[in-house]
């Protein structure tokens, strides 16, 4: 009976799955042909409410790409690998402390503070390297104009709140 | 090499190990960020597409009313019967010389109060530019010079072809604009960006100069100023928004009246006739073919190039009264009077096309002289009066044709009058548009690119087609043309191209939908036509604001239009509700709350990812709906006792209303009785099967009657259930009227238990 009911709710989790990918899906789909633009996916994935890193990301386009790469995306291949990340709960976004942690590594004297010039260093050097318009529009929204750093806490928690 | 270093070694590299890390993972979490921003701006973006287009359809439900109006409504009164003429008759459409007496602004007197612009003729470009300067200003053009420009604008009109051609030797380069829609500050804008018109500083714009925004006026006046000024190298193209109908839905007529209380009818006649002569489109180095919606497989621009514009009044309608532009006289004196042809209402679109038949009048107690007593009398009928108010829109000639005849005034009262058509009598007329050359105009007018190859019917619109990337192709050889410019569709970055860069949409009204939505922008054309594009936001506010705050402000007021269109649902969507609630528990889950309103509000949007945004408050992904519906209703309800239900009629058919009373209101003066509220009311409601008694309609009526002087004002209705746009009402603060409490008995609240 348990397995019953488990199994009763994964169909409809699947369902509803579907349901959320499709919409996704659909928003950029601006043709009306059931294929987007590769240049979108990450969006649409990250949208869904998974956080990859770049190198995930193009893993999972080439699960999604058709043999010959075209540049568009179709829904029919996409939905079931969509699915499987999300019944399996991958990529998962990391919580609001563990993101402040990581702030607080590249902030090791414990200012409370990134400068700017330090922000941009660590987000166009290190890791998976910001573009100068991420970066731009990063610093847009985070940087402090009086003092010209970042205040990290803050502006997670901005950030946060919006994500809700 | 000692185990020193190597710790440190050991040390510098965990260190750069976690700094990697670290960066990682706020990119990776800044990244999943904005694409959640990027997310909502394009659904924000659905929103507005999807209401705005929605509400086009609305002039095709429009039509269908009166449809049902024609078949199923037998008038049982001459009350009823006069209320039903005035629908279906149209207004008298002067005659020349009536025409020379409306354009008569030497007549009208400019107070020496006055302190804007005076204008002289012919204009020079002085004039032109202290045009732009004083409408900057906030000042107003006096109706004398708007009368005299008009004037002056139409003789210029008159004798240019229907394809503007440009060339790039005489002028170094070419502008091209496309949709404006009363937003002054973008077209100041452009002329402050790019420079002013001047013989090396060619300009086109391409149609869409009014509606929706708040200074068409102004727009108007400072196109038309440029153009009698360098008629070489300042062009018009006709939009179909230049279109005495579509102006009556989407602001412009209301602009006109709000802003010129005692000649805006004068200037809205003269418009109707300026707007048919706007040429249609415009040709540069006979490369670059400019017009504002698009092109259909049928596009014949030989056609195109000898028909007479002039015929087509508004797109809207095309009167069928001659198919193949034989004189009709013959046929139509033979039908017998009493055989009721198809009244047609003169102001609708003509989606179906109706039998060719002359307008009929039954005999009837018409009231009314002029418009200072609304309150029909069931007097005989003034036959003078009635004549008068006789038109079809678009036939001058039928008129002419019928004064001529000498058939107003010349009936006895009380007879029935039939109104037939004359042969073309008057040379200096020309018979109605073939439904060849009218499809060639609206196919150029309302048509939009699509990516699909083909060429199908535009649904959304209700006119033109959707034309795919072969059709452009195969028209630009035809021609021997390089591409094509239009505008017609708003987009996010002001422009789009498409086909293979072979079409090109130019945008001009930048935030458009709300501060931030858009941006504007224009193309600029050398003798190498290569396009040159230039992207403008017109509103400083917004270049301070991060994309984060741009995106909020945007989505914010999106969100609005699409609680108010939920409010306006409420009572299907409670039905919807219910049947996913079989147990009767109150809840349902979420993803069914997202199935009930796509299936009530059918607006194509992402539900699911809106949600967050509009549902406040579920628990296990369920929602209590009934809570749910009474919050969107406190939001929007700011009299509380008019009914709810009754409200929320309103709200979902506004625009209809108000459009039906403006046609009402048919001498524009702002006011129409309240018994004709109640009769468009009781005739909307049954169409609409919506089931509210008499009763309860005389109650809101009387309560909205604030002096009660037996009148409404249109425009104090509207605001009183909050319908009318901010900016076209002038102060605010209307006193909370001392309804009457409605009459809850004889009415049906549906949704409540």
């Amino acid at each position: 009976m348990a397995d019953d009911k488990e199994r009763g709710g994964t169909e409809i989790a699947v369902a509803e799955y579907h349901k959320k990918i499709k919409e996704a899906f659909e928003v950029f789909d601006h043709e009306a042909n059931n294929t987007v633009d590769v240049r979108e996916i990450g969006t649409i994935i990250r949208s869904l409410g998974c956080c990859p890193s770049e190198g995930e990301l193009h893993d999972l386009i080439a699960e999604v790409e058709e043999e010959e790469p075209t540049g568009y995306i179709r829904f029919e291949k996409f939905l079931p690998v969509m699915t499987e990340v999300l019944l399996e709960r991958r990529y998962r976004p990391s919580p609001e402390d563990t993101l402040l942690r990581a702030f607080e590594v590249l902030d090791p004297s414990k200012r409370g503070f990134l400068t700017k010039e330090e922000l941009i260093k660590y987000m166009t050097e290190e890791g998976e390297p910001f573009s100068q318009e991420e970066m731009e529009e990063m610093l847009s929204a985070a940087i402090d104009p009086e003092s010209n750093s970042i205040y990290y806490k803050d502006y997670i928690a901005m950030m946060v709140v919006d994500d809700s | 090499m000692g185990s020193g270093t190597s710790t440190q070694h050991h040390f510098a590299f965990q260190n750069a190990e976690k700094a990697f890390r670290a960066a990682t993972l706020i990119q990776r979490w800044y990244r999943r960020y904005a694409a959640r921003l990027e997310m909502r701006r394009h659904c924000t973006w659905r929103i507005f597409q999807s209401i705005e287009y929605a509400g086009q359809q609305d002039q095709v439900k429009l039509h269908d009313f009166f449809s049902y109006l024609v078949d199923h409504f037998t008038p049982s009164s001459n009350h009823e019967r006069d209320f039903l003429n005035r629908m279906f008759t149209e207004k008298t459409f002067p005659q020349d010389a009536e025409m020379e007496k409306l354009s008569d602004y030497e007549s009208i007197e400019v107070p020496d109060s006055y302190t804007g612009p005076r204008l002289s003729f012919p204009l020079l470009p002085d004039h032109a530019t202290a045009l732009v300067e004083a409408f900057r200003l906030k000042q107003q053009l006096h109706a004398r010079y708007v009368l005299n420009l008009l004037h002056e604008t139409r003789k210029h009109l008159v004798q240019l072809p229907n394809i503007n051609r440009v060339s790039t030797c005489y002028s170094e380069e070419v502008t091209v604009c496309g949709d404006l829609h009363g937003q002054l500050d973008d077209l100041i804008f452009i002329f402050y960006k790019n420079g002013l018109p001047s013989p090396e500083k060619a300009y086109v714009f391409n149609g869409d100069f009014v509606d929706r925004g708040k200074d068409s006026v102004e727009i108007l006046m400072v196109l038309f100023a440029f153009m009698l000024v360098y008629p070489k190298e300042f062009h018009l193209n006709r939009g179909n928004h230049e279109d005495y109908m579509v102006n009556l839905r989407y602001g412009f007529t209301k602009e006109v009246m709000h802003k010129y209380k005692i000649h805006g009818k004068k200037i809205l006649k003269i418009l109707q006739d300026v707007f048919c002569w706007l040429p249609l489109a415009t040709l540069v180095d006979e490369k670059v073919l400019i017009l504002h919606g698009g092109v259909s497989d049928m596009t014949d621009l030989e056609l195109l190039a000898k028909l007479d514009r002039h015929k087509i009044v508004s797109t809207l309608r095309r009167k069928t009264r001659k198919e193949n532009g034989k004189p009709a006289t013959t046929q139509e004196k033979a039908t017998p009077p009493s055989c009721a042809g198809r009244p047609t209402p003169w102001f609708l679109p003509q989606s179906r096309s109706l039998p060719a038949s002359p307008l009929r009048l039954v005999s009837c107690g018409a009231p009314r002289a002029g418009r200072s007593s609304s309150i029909p009398c069931s007097g005989p009928a003034d036959a003078e009066e009635l004549a008068r108010r006789v038109r079809r829109s678009g036939d001058l000639e039928l008129d002419r044709g019928r004064q001529q005849a000498g058939f107003p005034g010349s009936r006895a009262q009380g007879e029935p009058l039939l109104v037939t058509p004359e042969a073309d009598s008057d040379a200096d007329e020309p018979p109605e548009p073939t439904p060849e050359e009218w499809k060639q105009v609206v196919d150029i007018l309302w048509s939009d690119p699509m990516a699909q190859e083909g060429c199908k019917a535009n649904t959304v619109r209700g006119g033109g087609c959707y034309f795919g990337p072969n059709v452009t192709e195969q028209l630009l050889q035809k021609y021997n043309l390089q591409f094509l410019i239009r505008s017609h569709e708003c987009k996010p970055e002001g422009y789009e191209f498409c086909h293979s860069r072979k079409v090109l949409t130019i945008f001009s009204a930048s935030n458009y939908y709300e501060v931030g939505s858009n941006r504007g922008a224009y193309v600029k054309l050398g003798p190498a036509l290569t396009p040159y594009i230039v992207q403008y936001q017109a509103n400083k506010a917004t270049h301070m604001l991060t994309m984060r705050q741009r995106i909020s402000r945007v989505e914010e007021s999106a969100l609005r239009s699409l609680r108010e269109k939920l409010f306006a649902h409420s009572s299907h969507l409670l039905g919807e509700f219910k049947k996913h609630d079989a147990d009767k528990t109150g809840f349902i889950s979420l993803s069914d709350w997202a199935e009930a309103v796509e299936s009530v509000l059918r607006l194509g949007l992402p539900w699911r990812m809106l949600r967050p945004q509009l549902v406040s408050s579920s628990m296990d992904n369920t929602l209590e709906y009934k809570s749910w519906l009474e919050g969107l209703a406190k939001e929007q309800l700011s009299h509380e006792n008019i009914q709810s239900s009754l409200l929320e009629t309103l709200y979902r058919n506004r625009s209809n209303l108000e459009t039906i009373f403006r046609i009402i209101d048919s001498d524009h003066s702002g006011f129409i009785s309240l018994d004709e509220f109640r009769q468009t009311w009781k005739l909307f409601s049954s169409h609409m099967n919506i089931d509210i008694t008499d009763d309860c309609v005389c109650d809101l009526a009387r309560s909205i009657d604030f002096n009660k002087d037996g009148h409404i004002d249109i425009n104090e209705f509207l605001e009183a259930f909050r319908l009318v746009e901010q900016s076209c009402t002038e102060g605010d603060a209307s006193d909370c009227p001392q309804a009457t409490n409605t009459n809850d008995s004889g009415c049906s609240k549906p949704g409540t238990p």
